[in-house]
């Protein structure tokens, strides 16, 4: 592939007369590990879902690679998509590899049971697959969610807070997958709070605030106190004022920073 | 995947959902059986004949507690934001529009067949040789109902006070099916011949087919942010 993995270009998003995503400009290649970072609020959660198609943006276009994600074969692009969200999607009463399975089938998986079984075991659930979701710890279903969304290895992953309810072995697991996922070559965008698991992973960070782009560097040009430093100044009224460790009143001039 | 195997893949999802969990059908049940003996005791059937009453009876207690499992339905998929996960599936939303068709369906049916017993000896009347054209009645204005309710219960999901505005946008737009439904059965309660009520058959018919076809076009619309 050529271009972008991912293109935005004037991305608006309102919700009533709240701008959640304000003429954004944002450009992902194939492959690229991307930290979006910011406080709440920021449209980190707005992004993700209307990149991952759930969400119609007010104004503004995004390219999925190399597809126009209104006009397009939306279908199409669906399945090359996999998003993680707050919530896990799973049902609550169908059992841990009946929910993947579910969703395996859903789409269209040579061998749906095969494959739950095998994320079932990749994700440390082995001997629970059987038992019902209700039955699962927050962190367990979130293992289940994980594996939901990685179960038709998608080309673009769109990670909200994955590392939410994960215990130590779960969060080592996951970083373990992201890192096979980075390495594999397939495109993320990981929004989470965690800074530092994430910022051992990506290799580019995106800040938002109020909707905009706040900074866009390299990850390795970014330490986590630097990057923390300037969330919380994004989370400031008054998004851009100076801060320790940024030296600057202005928002970066990185590749997708608003002038 | 194909169009048929998705409609039943969601179907079966619900279905195995409320044969573990079994909160719909206890529900509904109860809810209609209450009904059918709220009317015993309303009215004294030695003076009243059931013919006159028994259509009504039956279909005020069908339409009520199928708008509960059409709530609940939907509710299921608002939790947990699971509409979510279907919605970002490569599968035509049509698809799960139908399949939930098929699991209010079977609900509604499920309790018709306890509900219908329930008043042949609640009420003493015997559905005799009549059973063929009762059973097409209940079968096409099911069908209906389940699907112009499940359209419905897919776009108040998305509001905030999804549950109140469901009975406000279905009872309106039942209407029609609900005539046919009650004239229909009043008839073959009363065993006249089935040309007496055709034209009622014919409207559910219409009704069902007009209702599953616009659902079917318009439900990627339905379910759009």
């Amino acid at each position: 592939m050529t271009g972008p993995a991912v293109a935005i270009r004037d991305l608006e998003k309102l919700y009533g007369p709240v701008p959640a995503l304000d003429r954004l400009n944002l450009d992902i290649v194939p492959g690229e590990f991307i930290l979006l970072a910011g406080p709440n609020g920021a449209g980190k959660s707005t992004l993700l879902k209307t990149l991952a198609l759930l969400v119609r943006p007010n104004a503004g276009s995004i390219h999925l690679f190399g597809e126009d994600a209104r006009r397009g074969d939306r279908t199409g692009l669906r399945r090359r998509i996999g998003l993680l969200s707050h919530q896990t999607f799973l049902y609550d009463h169908l059992t841990g590899s009946e929910n993947l399975v579910f969703f395996g089938r859903l789409y269209g998986l040579e061998d749906p049971q095969g494959t739950a079984r095998e994320a079932i075991r990749a994700i440390g659930l082995e001997g629970r697959g059987d038992d019902e979701v209700r039955t699962y710890s927050r962190g367990m279903q979130q293992r289940l969610a994980i594996a939901r969304a990685f179960l038709h290895r998608p080309d673009l992953l769109l990670l909200d807070e994955p590392f939410t309810g994960l215990d130590a072995d779960g969060s080592d697991r996951l970083e373990a997958h992201l890192r096979a996922v980075r390495d594999g070559g397939r495109t993320c965008v990981l929004a989470t709070h965690d800074l530092p698991a994430a910022l051992r992973l990506a290799r580019r960070v995106v800040v938002l605030a109020a909707g905009g782009i706040l900074a866009d560097r390299p990850a390795a040009a970014l330490p986590a106190a630097e990057l923390e430093a300037l969330v919380r100044a994004a989370a400031r009224p008054g998004r851009g004022a100076p801060h320790p460790g940024m030296g600057a009143a202005r928002p970066d001039a990185g590749p997708g920073a608003r002038p | 995947m194909s169009y048929f195997r998705t409609v039943l893949l969601v179907a079966a999802k619900d279905l195995r959902t409320e044969l573990r969990s079994r909160e719909q059908i206890v529900t509904l049940l109860f809810f209609a059986l209450l009904v059918l003996v709220v009317f015993n005791f309303a009215f004294d059937f030695t003076i009243i004949d059931f013919v006159s009453l028994g259509g009504g009876i039956l279909w005020v207690a069908f339409i009520f507690s199928g708008v509960l499992a059409l709530g609940r339905s939907f509710q299921i998929e608002r939790e947990q934001d699971r509409i979510q996960g279907i919605l970002m599936a490569p599968v035509d939303r049509s698809a799960f529009y139908l399949g939930k068709v098929c699991a209010t369906f079977l609900f509604m049916a499920a309790v018709e067949a306890v509900l219908v017993p329930v008043t042949v000896i609640l009420f003493n009347f015997p559905f005799g040789p009549r059973v063929g054209a009762a059973l097409l009645v209940l079968v096409l204005n099911t069908l209906g109902f389940a699907a112009v309710g499940t359209l419905f219960a897919a776009i108040t999901t998305q509001t905030r006070r999804g549950e109140l505005l469901l009975p406000l946008l279905l009872f309106p737009a039942a209407v029609p099916l609900a005539l046919s439904a009650v004239r229909s059965t009043s008839h073959i309660l009363a065993g006249r011949p089935f040309d007496r009520y055709s034209s009622w058959i014919a409207l559910s018919g219409a009704y069902d087919l007009i209702f599953l076809t616009t659902a079917i076009l318009l439900f990627d619309y339905v379910l759009d942010e």
